[in-house]
């Protein structure tokens, strides 16, 4: 530690470290504009001088490091009227018309400039003019307004790793461009809206849209992934006009995806209903909420009665809160009905029992950047959840080891240590050579659960570099994505992931599925776990053996089933020809809008109070930024009536805090193990990697209700979409097909066309076609036997 | 799903330009490719009658391991490269202070006048380009001007003529 004086205040600080950095921390002002605590130091704006005892001229704060006795002025005469100085230069250029500008308001050069500059301008010379540029449809230009401060540019070469903005041309002609016009493709490009200090970069959909003091700010929590970033939506009267970050260094740090940034426009949805509906001779009509409330247990009842309660299927999305998981399961239950999930895409469950309590990444967040490796299983994970991408992308860049096993190669912003993509039939194997090979490195006898699988595999030198890597690693983790738990074969990938994780050291993360499976599994969402994840003696259906089984009533919670499940055909078919479905939705669209017998309009998390718990076990509470909708009401306040109406007991609450009480409660009580338990496996009859497959991804806009209804995000470069059906050259030149064409896509008896798209990610025999598309929702298992023909 | 296509673009440059960047990659520590840009736009620009089109600037980026954008900031940023036909000879006077001194202005009307076109165009036949550039470095013997790599100092109109005589 060093001492140093700021202004006059006697302060110490860590050697090395810059001026600016221990002003910050001292509550010491010093304007800048091309410092940011997040990006490396560039000192090109010169707005942060100060002066500094002993040094002739006046310095840049944020690129002097502290030394020993230093003293630092920054409010002295000399130093202000160095900053005074660069702010006029700044202005020289810049336009001085506020009052047109979109960041007017909250803008860091207006500010800096009501502190620095001059009420006059002596430039009386023609200032210039640069040409907008076309960044895509998330992030809008001024590029007149840029003054060269780089952070946009350093953004994207050091924390979206996708380089794409530059310093183009020299002197004045200097502009930031792409010097060749594309749509942004990084995940997290609208950070750059925050990070520019002035209005040349700001959010297009949000572009003249208001004022930043016509805005309230309300603390929220993002909806779409397991990471729960920190974000506030900010609204003028009762309109979500907005999503920008709230800091959270322990979870989102100061960034927030585009997903957590613009998926706000899925709540002004077109497609929102905001009265409940009844189904009458075939047509959707207007009712009240008694009226629907009525017909709904009325028809519950019905099919309870003559059918029994094991005849309702109760589905919920892993966004649904906390307290809505709570609630519906509670209600079900009561009624006898144990057929409750809110797994949608996962199909094998088969080692449920042993599972730990709920899903999680086995660590701090802040954590898996200090990992020396990071063994990604089947984990798209930037476009899975963007902000633990980012952290992995740290780790790599601080040199840890980031190998990948996955059905297709993802496009990854960060360097992979080794690649193994294989088709999905020889996941399995893939994985429990690297297992096998632990086992042999190590010279251990292999346990017993997983001894049948591992006999016949043969162990290669992938497999064993891997697993001695693994083992080699003081800090290692093995991440399960999507592809891992949606697999067919998931509880073969667990078991043999946590065997392998036990073998090396090694931790386990289990990066699950929207943004509140841990708190779905927690308040008791699933057919065999009640509260807590208390075993319950009689274990119901999972939601695709629901759908297989085709039940004479659904009680469909914020799904929309031919989006949203693993099997959509099947679970369309189920809806259609189900008795009676209650959909508590958002939204009426789809398959829902075409069978549900009720909607029960439910809000979006803009508009009610709840609870997430996100991947590592954090409780994050939000309230309702804006009021409800038209008469749509929070989900938690429907289920009470529901409940109350059903004539349940304990179904009096009078907030959603107290539902979140009642869970605290019953969670208190017991113990948890984090661990999973072994679960015993058999040999595995692996089908032939030779046929050709189906794997399925859902692309990052469009893995829920929301997101899919965001305009700006559906436009995206990196949306997913089209829909298409997408191979590599070799299966497209076999087939006679070529990007554009269109060909016929079969599953069992189902059928669709698609457009192809060649793609030479994908291995051999496989075909992705994305989930979340109604264009695929006719089609069945994610991963699964497909036929293509030319069309 | 944005994919990384693998790079079909190295055949863009030719295998001798290939061989002149290697040398030049030697020079520098692995990792730090990105130093050899600049001599590899040169080569790459010679091969291509002094002038680098997008997919060359691609090419060198893919070749290089380089984000695009890295490339392009260097091409746009030094007056050196051409990101636009350029005619057989590019005719670089020096419009820097000493050969102002030394009445450059002359030298231009004299260079304009002659090939029939203003500084910074190209001749109709795409022989020459006449191009205002910054101080070359040889101010003593001022008026300078640069063709290929071949400096001409203490220029006259007189002396200007002979030159382009002697050019094919
Ligand atoms: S666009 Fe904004 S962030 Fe980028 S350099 Fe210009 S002022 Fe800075
Ligand atoms: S903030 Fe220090 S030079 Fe820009
Ligand atoms: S000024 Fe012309 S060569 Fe230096």
């Amino acid at each position: 530690m060093v001492k140093i004086e700021i202004d006059g205040k006697q302060v110490e600080a860590e050697p090395g470290s810059m001026i600016i950095e221990v002003a910050d921390r001292e509550g010491v002002h010093i304007p800048r504009f091309c410092y940011h605590r997040k990006l490396s130091i560039a000192a090109n704006c010169r707005m942060c001088i100060v002066e500094v005892e002993k040094m002739g001229k006046p310095v840049p704060a944020c690129a002097t490091p502290v030394t020993d006795g230093m003293c630092v002025f920054t409010k002295s005469e000399k130093a202000r009227a160095s900053q005074k100085a660069v702010m006029e230069f700044l202005l020289i250029n810049h336009p001085l018309d506020c009052p047109i500008c979109d960041q007017g308001g909250e803008c860091e050069l207006q500010d800096v400039s009501l502190g620095f500059g001059q009420d006059i301008s002596r430039f009386a010379e023609g200032k210039r003019a640069v040409k907008d540029k076309n960044l895509g449809p998330l992030v809008a230009t001024d590029m007149t307004r840029c003054i060269h401060c780089t952070r946009c540019v350093r953004f994207g070469q050091e924390i979206a790793g996708v380089p794409e903005l530059g310093l183009i041309g020299r002197g004045e002609n200097t502009e930031i461009g792409m010097y060749i016009e594309h749509s942004m493709a990084s995940e997290l490009s609208g950070n750059i809206i925050d990070l520019c200090p002035v209005g040349a970069l700001t959010s297009k959909p949000f572009r003249f849209a208001a004022r930043a003091w016509e805005l309230r700010a309300h603390a929220s929590i993002a909806a779409h992934d397991c990471v729960g970033s920190n974000i506030y939506l900010h609204t003028r009267c009762s309109e979500i006009m907005r999503a920008v970050p709230n800091d959270n260094e322990a979870i989102n740090e100061t960034w927030i995806s585009d997903r957590d940034r613009y998926s706000y426009q899925g709540f002004a949805s077109d497609e929102r209903v905001t009265r409940p509906l009844l189904r009458k001779e075939g047509k959707w009509q207007d009712a009240d909420w008694q009226t629907a409330f009525q017909v709904t247990v009325d028809s519950l009842k019905k099919v309870i009665a003559e059918h029994g309660a094991d005849q309702v299927g109760v589905i919920l999305s892993p966004n649904a809160t906390l307290e809505e998981h709570y609630l519906l399961q509670k209600l079900a239950r009561a009624l006898d009905c144990h057929n409750i999930d809110h797994r949608l895409r996962e199909t094998d469950f088969s080692d449920q029992a042993s599972l730990s309590q709920y899903p999680s990444l086995g660590m701090p967040i802040t954590k898996l950047e200090k990992q020396d490796m990071i063994f990604l299983l089947g984990a798209n994970i930037q476009h899975e959840q963007p902000l633990l991408g980012h952290r992995v992308r740290k780790a790599s860049l601080q040199g840890a080891n980031v190998t990948a096993l996955s059905v297709m190669q993802h496009a990854y912003n960060f360097s992979l240590n080794s690649q193994q993509v294989v088709h999905p039939t020889a996941f399995v194997n893939a994985l429990a050579a690297i297992t096998k090979a632990a086992y042999q490195h190590a010279n251990v006898q292999v346990p017993a659960h997983i001894a049948a699988v591992l006999e016949t595999i043969d162990v290669d030198v992938t497999a064993q570099q891997i697993a001695e890597q693994l083992k080699d690693a003081d800090k290692a983790s093995i991440i399960l994505g999507n592809t891992a738990l949606y697999h067919p074969q998931a509880a073969y990938v667990r078991t043999l992931a946590h065997a392998l994780a036990q073998q090396t050291g090694a931790s386990v993360g289990t990066v699950s599925d929207g943004a509140n499976s841990a708190g779905a599994c927690l308040a008791g969402s699933l057919p065999h776990r009640g509260p807590a994840g208390i075993t319950q003696n009689n274990t119901g259906l999972d939601t695709q053996a629901m759908f297989a089984a085709g039940l004479k009533a659904y009680v469909l919670f914020n799904v929309e089933p031919e989006l949203d499940c693993a099997n959509p055909g099947v679970a369309s078919e189920a809806v259609a020809k189900a008795d009676f479905v209650v959909a508590m939705n958002p939204y009426n669209a789809g398959i829902l809008a075409q069978y549900g017998n009720v909607i029960l309009p439910i809000v979006p998390v803009s508009e009610t109070s709840g609870t997430f718990i996100n991947i590592e076990g954090i409780w994050q509470h939000f309230a309702a930024a804006t009021v409800a909708q038209g008469q749509a009401r929070p989900g938690w306040k429907v289920l009470r009536v529901l409940g109350n109406l059903l004539e349940i007991e304990g179904f009096n609450y009078v907030s959603s805090q107290e539902v979140c009480d009642e869970i605290r409660e019953i969670i208190n009580t017991q113990n948890f193990t984090s661990a999973d338990n072994e679960h015993m496996l058999v040999r595995l009859e692996t089908a032939s990697s030779e046929t050709l497959w189906r794997i399925t991804q859902w692309p990052i806009y469009r893995v829920d209700n929301v997101v899919r209804r965001a305009p700006a995000l559906q436009a995206a470069a990196s949306s997913g979409g089209p829909a298409a059906v997408h191979f590599n050259r070799h299966l497209a030149d076999k087939l006679q097909l070529t990007d554009g064409d269109t060909a016929i896509v079969k599953q069992g008896d189902e059928q669709i066309r698609l457009k192809v798209a060649v793609n030479n990610a994908i291995p051999n025999h496989c075909a992705l076609v994305p989930g979340g598309f109604s264009e695929t929702a006719n089609l069945l298992d994610s991963f699964a036997e497909l036929t293509i023909v030319r069309s | 799903m944005a994919l990384q296509q693998l790079s079909q673009t190295a055949d863009l440059l030719s295998e001798a330009s290939r061989a002149k960047i290697d040398m030049w990659l030697k020079k520098y520590p692995a990792e730090q490719q990105r130093s050899a840009v600049i001599p590899a736009l040169h080569i790459v620009q010679e091969q291509n009658q002094g002038w680098l089109t997008t997919e060359l600037l691609d090419a060198v980026a893919d070749y290089l391991a380089l984000p695009k954008i890295a490339v392009y900031e260097v091409a746009n940023f030094y007056s050196m490269f051409e990101l636009s036909p350029v005619g057989r000879h590019k005719i670089c006077v020096c419009s820097s202070i000493s050969c102002m001194l030394c009445d450059n202005e002359s030298i231009m009307q004299h260079l304009e006048k002659r090939l029939g076109i203003k500084m910074d165009e190209t001749t109709q036949d795409g022989k020459f380009t006449l191009k205002r550039v910054e101080c070359l470095a040889a101010c003593r013997n001022a008026p300078v001007l640069q063709i290929g790599h071949q400096y001409h100092e203490n220029l006259t109109p007189e002396k200007i003529d002979a030159i382009l005589d002697g050019l094919e």
